[in-house]
């Protein structure tokens, strides 16, 4: 197909990035489950119905451009991450937790 | 594991094992299968096999674009609509096979029917062509089935009645996958838009089909059984003159295709490439009969 597009027309080659969310039946918060490349946000969104709801996964979806999260560097990962380590208290370990609430 | 019914199959261990749940849903559970008393069953079954088979082919199509689509996630979109398709044709092909009391009818109607047994419009046989032809192809042809099914819904044949609630949901996002892709394509470049076009050009011959009533149709129609296609044209031409509004395109000036003394389709009477789709459709089944995995 493409030896037919004129080389003045041919667009700019590859679609940006999205990665995508879905919020499943089972209520919770949007999950990362993967990415995909689109056109625009609409064409996101149709192409995340169709590659990642296939098997009744989803009540909501969610598409962001890739270039749009602001992430955190492998890098830093030590003083990011490593000091809530030690720090037993920042966990709700002593007190009761009644059954009812799930998810902590 | 049984595979009598596919979604008892994946209930019957435990829920547990599917990480998002079941909720997986039988549409014909609960629907009365008898077939209505002053019903026809042949005429039923002719109908069934009608709309079952423009499911059948045109799924056959779609399916081809599977590792030819231009980007990957078009696809999976395409695989899903071609899957969406022969789920409704499995399920219409059943019913004409229970009108007809004929056991295993679903692969023997699909494998071992010779081409002039074939009913589906032409317009769903036609060769693959490129992404402008499919784009324009599936946007008529789903226009012209969500104009169908959604009337269908009011059939007094209560299984083509569920079936047709199952369908409408499905083709109304075909139809919708098709208009946007329409848009884009009509309303991008000079080069896309003329691509849609000669798309447009080469399908729009078999579109006067789609709308012409079989005796069949006319006959169960009158009794509440069936849509006559007929009926369809209206809402069929508002729809794509909305569309090509948005994509700024005109109506195609094409005469229709001629049919073979007046028979198409509908008759058994096919284009050249339908003994080729045929061929590569049942030459497995033809050379192992009745094998199973």
């Amino acid at each position: 197909m493409s030896d037919r597009t004129p080389e003045s027309e041919a667009p700019e080659r590859g679609w940006p990035l999205y990665e995508v969310f879905i919020r499943g039946k089972r209520g919770l918060n949007h999950v990362h489950v993967g990415s995909l490349h689109a056109a625009d946000d609409e064409m996101a969104l149709r192409s995340a119905r169709d590659l990642y709801t296939r098997r009744n996964e989803g009540v909501s979806i969610w598409a962001v451009r890739a270039s749009h999260i602001a992430a955190s560097s492998p890098d830093e990962k030590d003083p990011f991450f490593a000091p809530s380590n030690d720090k037993v208290y920042r966990h709700p370990t002593f007190y009761e937790i009644p059954d009812e609430v799930p998810h902590i | 594991m049984s595979f009598d019914n596919v979604y008892e199959s994946l209930t019957e261990e435990n829920d547990a094992r599917w990480a998002f749940g079941t909720g997986f849903e039988d549409p014909l559970s609960g629907v009365d299968a008898t077939i209505p008393e002053d019903v026809d069953a042949a005429d039923l079954a002719a109908y069934c096999l009608m709309l079952g088979d423009d499911a059948l082919i045109f799924s056959h199509r779609l399916q081809e674009w599977c590792t030819n689509a231009p980007e990957l996630e078009d696809e999976v979109a395409l695989a899903n609509i071609a899957l969406d398709l022969l789920g409704q044709a499995r399920l219409l092909l059943a019913r004409a096979g229970r009108a007809q009391d004929l056991d295993g009818a679903e692969d023997r109607y699909a494998f071992l029917r010779d081409e002039q047994e074939f009913r589906n419009v032409r317009l769903a046989e036609l060769e693959r062509g490129d992404f402008g032809e499919l784009t324009a192809r599936l946007l008529v042809f789903s226009s012209w089935r969500l104009a169908l099914l959604d009337r269908l819904t009011g059939s007094r044949d209560p299984v083509l009645a569920a079936i047709a609630d199952k369908g409408v949901k499905e083709v109304t996002y075909h139809r919708d996958y098709a208009a946007r892709w329409a848009v884009r394509l009509g309303d991008g470049t000079e080069y896309s838009r003329e691509r849609l076009m000669e798309g447009m050009a080469s399908i729009w011959p078999y579109v006067g089909e789609l709308f012409a009533t079989h005796p069949i149709e006319r006959a169960l129609a009158a009794e509440g059984v069936a849509v006559d296609p007929a009926e369809l044209r209206e809402e069929f031409d508002d729809v794509l003159a909305q569309v090509m509004l948005a994509a700024k395109l005109g109506a195609p000036e094409v005469a229709p295709a001629a049919g073979v003394s007046g028979r198409t389709g509908r008759d058994g009477i096919h284009t050249e490439a339908m003994g080729y789709l045929l061929a590569e459709l049942q030459s497995v089944a033809r050379a192992n009969p009745e094998a199973t995995w």
